[in-house]
């Protein structure tokens, strides 16, 4: 129960953030990525700003081995650069420069009851799946001999 | 359109990085988003409980920023044809490369990730290049 409540405050202070930061508009975000138009810089602010606090943070928090309510700090694993990577950020890419939308901004918007917001959010649950199950069947052998 | 206003850029990207650390400071996790809700959606996946709370404060969000009187305006979607593909592959491609704009983005690159360096500068470039496509070559989608 307190990790609930502790996952949905960060998730409460990190949306807020969205919203202020007006990321959760997809034209900003398009804004920014638009570097031949009129080039928007908020989305350079907004990073900069996390990282103000986030990269501080993680690095105080490398040094402890558990989380203030005694949870093992789970740090990612990965750190090959490779095919999935760099290929699965690139079609990424496309889509949020199609919709001006990541996955983030995506949630926070659900609150406006937008049914095209509903749609991508469907459709990005079905590509997650997709992708999630394509995995699984390449890490577990081929099927055909 | 609205204005660029740095002040609510910048303190809004803090709250963002605030977010961040109190999750790991209080339940010991990274804050990357399609992560979380790819593993919310999961039936087989253990430990969704912590993750649906994650999502249900990211969209409680703008309902608190209303509650504080101020307005929260309507996103300004594109057409069904670019929702549809672009929520396809943003779920695909987030899955597929292990994270996104908060995954890779914040959390990794706070962390000075060469992987999440590489994703980072991956996406922000295919996204540039398909806005410049579709705005300065094909004239707006």
């Amino acid at each position: 129960m307190r990790n609930t409540l502790a996952a949905f405050s960060s998730g409460l202070v990190f949306g807020l953030g969205l919203v202020i930061s007006g990321m959760t508009q997809p034209s900003k975000v398009l804004g920014f990525l638009d570097v031949f138009g009129h080039w928007d810089p908020t989305l350079a602010f907004v990073i900069g700003g996390a990282l103000v606090i986030a990269a501080p943070g993680y690095a105080l928090l490398k040094r402890r081995h558990t989380s203030l309510l005694g949870e093992a700090l789970r740090w990612p694993q990965a750190n090959a650069i490779d095919l999935p990577l760099i290929g699965g950020a690139a079609l990424f890419g496309v889509g949020w420069g199609l919709v001006g939308l990541c996955p983030g901004p995506a949630l926070v918007n659900l609150e406006s009851l937008s049914p095209k917001v509903f749609g991508f959010v469907l459709a990005m649950a079905i590509g997650a799946r997709a992708s999630d199950y394509l995995r699984r069947v390449r890490t577990s052998g081929p099927v055909m001999a | 359109m609205s204005t660029f206003d740095p002040v609510s850029a910048t303190l809004g990207g803090l709250l963002i990085g605030l977010g961040t650390v109190l999750l790991m400071t209080l339940i010991g996790r990274t804050a990357g988003i399609s992560g979380i809700f790819a593993s919310a959606l999961d039936p087989q996946h253990g430990g969704r409980a912590w993750r649906v709370a994650f999502v249900v404060g990211l969209v409680a969000a703008p309902l608190a920023v209303a509650a504080a009187g101020h307005t929260v305006a309507a996103p300004d979607m594109p057409g069904w044809a670019a929702v549809t593909a672009g929520g396809l592959l943003v779920g695909f491609g987030t899955r597929l490369s292990g994270g996104c704009t908060s995954g890779h983005g914040v959390c990794g690159i706070a962390r000075l990730s060469p992987r999440s360096l590489v994703a980072t500068g991956t996406f922000m470039l295919t996204a540039a290049v398909v806005v410049a496509v579709s705005r300065h070559v094909l004239g707006g989608l």
